[in-house]
């Protein structure tokens, strides 16, 4: 192989002469950000709430969800196909092999991430900031807004290393998408398809596009944070 | 200001979030049905030139589920696929058999061929007997890639063991790979470590990374690779598209559906050969 034959397998991607490469595309990012905006949604609160309650077997979740954190792609795909299959419990809805599988199972895997470095960044500030949030009359539940809204920037962190897992994993869309041309085909499943095709040029220049698109976005959010900080000082 | 530019961003991202969908699934036809199918069919580029046509001409949508065999025919008894169209006759047989469809049609057929390295260490190249070719690599236990995923494919590499007289489980070992993958994976793998491997004339065709691969054995009649399709009993699953999965068969197994699968070829070679007509195929 090549170089020659990857940079002609890029140039065919980006400049349209591969059929249906953005479409595909568009679903990766479509699948990724939609899951991690459904783990944020859900685990910023949560994971607030665990950094600062205090209840017996505390710990044993905290130890569970940071566990968590290393679920198999494999095996969350599978737990959602058993639940999406015509066979299972959730069968009736019919989302096996569609893209809200997809983000179910993708949210599955983001979201350990997101309660688990949440609930460490703010039961730091928490630490640091007890005393003052209560004489604000800011305790318990109430405190989550405000020590949310103060570790917003570090928080972001937490919010890319779930877009890195989501992105970058193939296992769960392979197994609950069906990487069915048009439909459910992603970045992931394509480079896979792609390599046991035997088209290595063209599995490795969606690769490398896919990481090029990672760094665009993680740039984007790093200079954003950067603005942000700045003005808000 | 700065909350503004916040804001901004925001509702760029999920605007971006919210407009994607639509983009994905533009030209939407009336109905679609989900087919399991195998890696090969796929691989070997058969359903990117069929599909189309169909499609344009009926205005169902096909949406295919590339699996092993095994793997297809387990879908289609939970009740995931419309329609299951694979190559292990007996396999298909003993679906029926548990009533989870009605009907078996045979569509196509094409060849299996034995790959193995051009230096040809086991000495089996030019050969037309498989069972001989697969005795003396085991007898020289020279590397052998199976796919061992209760493929179409590895149910035919283990009745062509079989036939050969070789216990598998006698003589297995280290020169015996067991990759649990699909068929060009299993082809990445030969051509990565020079071994033999058992394909399916079609996906070898359409496979790019060949290295230093070539065909050893091929026309023994014991090679020969038949696809059956079967609508999934709705019956079992109300949710089974009858209407336009039996479109699907009937054209599949009709006149155009057969001069279609004639008329695919790579590089001047035809890859399937239609038999929809043929009596117990």
């Amino acid at each position: 192989m090549d170089f020659a034959a990857i940079i002609t397998a890029i140039a065919d991607l980006l400049g349209g002469a591969t059929p249906g490469f953005w479409p595909i595309v568009g679903l990766s990012l479509k699948v990724t950000l939609s899951a991690v905006t459904l783990a944020a949604l859900i685990g910023l609160p949560l994971g607030a709430l665990l950094g600062i309650a205090r209840f017996p077997g505390r710990t044993a979740v905290v130890v569970l969800v940071n566990a968590m954190m290393g679920l198999p792609p494999v095996v969350a795909g599978l737990a959602i196909f058993l639940l999406l299959s015509r066979s299972g419990p959730l069968g009736p809805l019919g989302w096996l092999f569609s893209a809200k599988a997809m983000i179910l199972a993708q949210t599955m895997l983001v979201l350990p991430i997101v309660v688990a470095l949440t609930r460490q960044t703010i039961e730091d500030l928490w630490r640091e900031y007890a005393e003052h949030l209560a004489s604000l009359d800011l305790t318990g539940a109430r405190a989550v807004p405000t020590l949310l809204w103060d570790a917003r920037f570090s928080l972001v962190t937490a919010l890319l290393a779930g877009f890195g897992r989501a992105s970058a994993e193939v296992g769960a869309v392979l197994i609950v998408g069906g990487n069915i041309a048009g439909h459910t085909r992603t970045m992931t499943t394509a480079i896979a398809l792609e390599t046991s095709k035997g088209d290595l040029p063209l599995a490795l220049g969606l690769g490398l596009i896919l990481i090029l698109l990672t760094l665009i976005l993680n740039a984007v959010a790093f200079g954003a944070g950067r603005v942000g900080a700045r003005h808000a000082r | 200001m700065i909350h503004l530019a916040r804001r901004t961003l925001l509702a760029a991202a999920l605007g971006l979030a919210v407009a994607l969908p639509a983009q994905a699934q533009d030209a939407k036809p009336t109905a679609s049905i989900v087919v399991a199918s195998t890696t090969s069919t796929q691989d070997s580029g058969l359903f990117g030139y069929l599909l189309p046509i169909f499609t344009k001409k009926t205005g169902i949508e096909v949406k295919i589920v590339a699996q092993g065999t095994g793997q297809a025919l387990d879908t289609g008894r939970r009740g995931d696929a419309d329609v299951v169209f694979v190559h292990a006759k007996a396999a298909e047989e003993k679906f029926l058999s548990e009533g989870f469809s009605k009907e078996r049609k045979p569509v196509m057929y094409n060849d299996f061929v034995l790959i193995g390295p051009k230096s040809d260490p086991a000495g089996v190249a030019g050969g037309k007997d498989i069972a001989a070719a697969l005795t003396a690599i085991e007898t020289k236990k020279e590397p052998f890639v199976s796919r061992g995923d209760k493929s179409g494919t590895h149910m035919a590499e283990l009745k062509l063991w079989k036939t050969a007289n070789v216990d598998l489980e006698k003589v297995r070992g280290d020169w015996y790979r067991e990759i649990g993958q699909g068929m060009g994976a299993a082809l990445n793998t030969a051509s990565a470590m020079n071994a033999y491997v058992l394909a399916d004339r079609a996906t070898w065709l359409n496979f790019k990374n060949r290295g230093d691969l070539a065909i050893v054995v091929e026309g023994d009649k014991r090679l020969f690779n038949q696809y059956g399709v079967m609508v999934v009993n709705p019956e079992k699953f109300p949710t089974v598209k009858a209407k336009e999965a039996a479109a699907f068969v009937e054209w599949l197994t009709g006149p155009e559906g057969q001069k279609t699968i004639a008329d695919y070829k790579i590089g001047g070679e035809q890859l399937f050969f239609p038999n929809a007509n043929q009596p117990g195929a």
